[in-house]
């Protein structure tokens, strides 16, 4: 292997490290500004650790790194879906999917029927108008409404996650149509 | 003595955490027509050094801000007595004021302060609250002013104060695109906030336990949403709900045992309740529809809570032993995210009417609804322990601000923050 070759393996490490870094960092920001003595750091900790079986692998840093790693080598194979769209929209305080989402959604579903070990995660999320608990149950219908098109195509429950965010991320600012039909959505994301 | 023993009490329960941040200010955009003139006396004092608070103040702009006192401005007074032998009582009948408190701080050898007051009526010219004190250190001056806004309040209006209590409310700062959310506890003035939790992910739904000591929220954590519980004192929290889909809601019944939530574990938002010493949790909705925002009745029977069954969200009353769902709210195109009075007599919901959402009053016994709020985007509205008024969140020039209305509708006033958007609002129980 030339030096070169190193040298580039060297970079694509670090940067693999940076990802790892940020990624660690984004779940670990939250934190008790009472938590600074160390008995309340630990309880966070040790919360952390109790966390739902379903959710607990993310937190440690090892396997996050090893996440990461995986999603990045399964992304370079991954190209069928590289052009498809990942985000889909919904009009006002319904949660039907609509006839134009049915293409990107298809392919989706093609693509996780035929590797049945990978998992998506459906974020749900809403406009500003209304409160803000209702928006994440009306975010979660959404969320709902795309899983069911996935597995009425055979994509296996068990593949699906579904979450919402309400209205807390919005990706449009501005209180106007506009903003809110592109806050009113759901994105794929692949696990 | 009864005033120490109490003081103490409550700074006990004070957190002294997080740095002081940008604070909230009051502005009083309407008011109502029949006030109480009121001179509050700059409150003398025995030493040279400058105090931390100017007590008369902070007390003056409480009683303002209740809406039913008109203070007599300091450039009017004709004297500023801080002794009962001093006060010319026809200076302040000149004034037009009915009452004036006044006060003096004397530094202690141990380096405390102690804070008397008196309230005195301009027309029988006698005492309403003798001489009375309270010693404090230099960082709590706020707290024995309001002590004494709250005493002054009670005094003349016959019902309890509500100045010595706390808000907790969120703010996302920074970057819009990735913000940092905060959960906050500040005095109900909205001064001397501190932040209790921060998080690069979202944090909403905060509420209080009936003691005032613990808190709960929603947070999320690496993508998904979790119910915790806070020990406002020490920190220390737990994790209570991490379920599959949403976790979110949490509202504590009045005895302080249990947690209602929204968990979507079993397919749609139902409401459950958390025995929060044993774990056990209890479902108390069976619906298909959207069940969720639930809320105690004052006396633990009832929970109301938001329900799209009838095809619009609405308000619905669940009796917690037999389950029973009733329809509560029947006017406005939806009603969501109800509160009710601490005498159950009056249902807060954030109704929309003509695509407006807007803060509305329902009247328990006669079913009469009234706006509260005209505002754009009025939501998470909290009612102060003494049922007086109602603190929500509101939008103005696209930024999220937090604002106050009378129970009547009379009053009103802003908390306008200079950092960041500010929401969900949650006034504090009294301190015990």
């Amino acid at each position: 292997m030339s030096v070169n070759k190193l040298g580039k393996f060297a970079v694509i490490g670090l940067s693999a490290a940076w990802i790892v870094g940020c990624s660690t960092t984004a779940s670990d920001t939250d934190s008790s500004t009472v938590a600074e003595d160390a008995a309340a750091m630990e309880q966070a900790e040790a919360d952390a650790a109790n966390a739902d079986q379903a959710y607990g692998a993310g937190e440690g840093d090892a396997v996050t790194s090893v996440i990461v790693d995986d999603v990045a080598a399964q992304q370079a194979e991954v190209d069928p879906l590289a052009d498809v769209q990942v985000v889909f929209y919904f009009d006002f305080d319904k949660s039907i999917v609509r006839p134009e989402s049915r293409e990107a959604l298809a392919k989706h579903a093609e693509f996780l029927v035929a590797n049945p070990d990978a998992r998506i995660v459906l974020e749900g999320h809403a406009d500003e108008r209304g409160t803000r608990e209702y928006n994440m149950a009306l975010g979660e219908r959404r969320a709902k409404a795309i899983s069911r098109y996935l597995t009425i195509q055979g994509v296996a429950a068990s593949q699906i996650e579904t979450v919402s965010f309400g209205e807390e991320v919005p990706v449009a600012f501005g209180s106007d149509n506009n903003a809110w039909q592109l806050n009113r959505r759901v994105e794929v994301r692949y696990e | 003595m009864m005033l120490k023993q109490w003081l103490y009490v409550f700074f006990a329960c004070m957190v002294s955490i997080g740095t002081t941040r940008a604070q909230l200010v009051i502005e009083i955009t309407s008011g109502a027509d029949q006030l109480l003139p009121i001179a509050v006396v700059p409150f003398g004092y025995n030493g040279v050094d400058a105090l931390p608070e100017d007590i008369a103040q902070v007390v003056e702009d409480d009683l303002a801000r209740s809406g039913l006192f008109q203070p007599v401005p300091r450039a009017n007074m004709l004297s500023m007595p801080s002794k009962e032998e001093d006060v010319f009582y026809r200076d302040w009948r000149l004034l037009k004021s009915d009452y004036v408190v006044i006060g003096n701080i004397n530094k202690l050898p141990n380096g405390q302060y102690r804070i008397g007051f008196e309230l005195l009526n301009v027309l029988s010219q006698k005492p309403v609250q003798k001489h009375a004190s309270i010693d404090v250190n230099a960082r709590n001056f706020r707290d024995a002013a309001h002590y004494i806004s709250d005493k002054v309040y009670e005094l003349l209006t016959g019902s309890r104060g509500a100045f010595s209590t706390r808000i907790l409310y969120v703010t996302a700062e920074g970057d819009k695109r990735s913000p940092l959310f905060k959960l906050q506890v500040a005095d109900a003035d909205g001064h001397r906030p501190q932040v209790v939790v921060e998080s690069k992910e979202p944090i909403l739904s905060p509420s209080w336990s009936m003691d005032g000591r613990n808190i709960a929220y929603v947070m999320f954590r690496n993508r998904r949403p979790s119910i915790f519980i806070q020990e406002l004192a020490t920190g220390k929290r737990q994790q209570v709900a991490q379920f599959r889909g949403l976790n979110g809601a949490p509202a504590w019944s009045p005895d302080g045992k249990k947690l209602a939530l929204v968990l979507s574990k079993d397919n749609n938002p139902e409401i459950y309740t958390l025995d929060i010493a044993t774990q056990k949790l209890e479902r108390m909705t069976n619906h298909y529809a959207i069940d969720t925002e639930p809320s105690w009745e004052p006396d633990g029977k009832g929970i109301v809570f938001t329900s799209d069954r009838g095809g619009n969200p609405q308000i619905y009353r669940l009796d917690t032993r037999s389950k029973r769902v009733e329809r509560v709210t029947f006017e406005g195109e939806l009603n969501t995210r109800a509160r009710m009075t601490p005498d159950g007599r009056y249902l807060v919901t954030v109704q929309k009417n003509d695509g407006n959402y807007h803060v509305a009053l329902q009247d328990m016994n006669t079913g009469r609804v009234q706006t509260l709020t005209e505002t754009y985007l009025d939501e998470s509205p909290s009612i102060a322990p003494n049922g007086s008024m109602v603190m929500y969140a509101t939008t103005d020039r696209g930024k999220g601000i937090l604002a106050v209305v009378s129970v009547d509708g009379l009053v009103k006033y802003r908390l306008p923050s200079a950092e960041g958007d500010v929401r969900e609002p949650s006034w504090s129980p009294y301190f015990k």
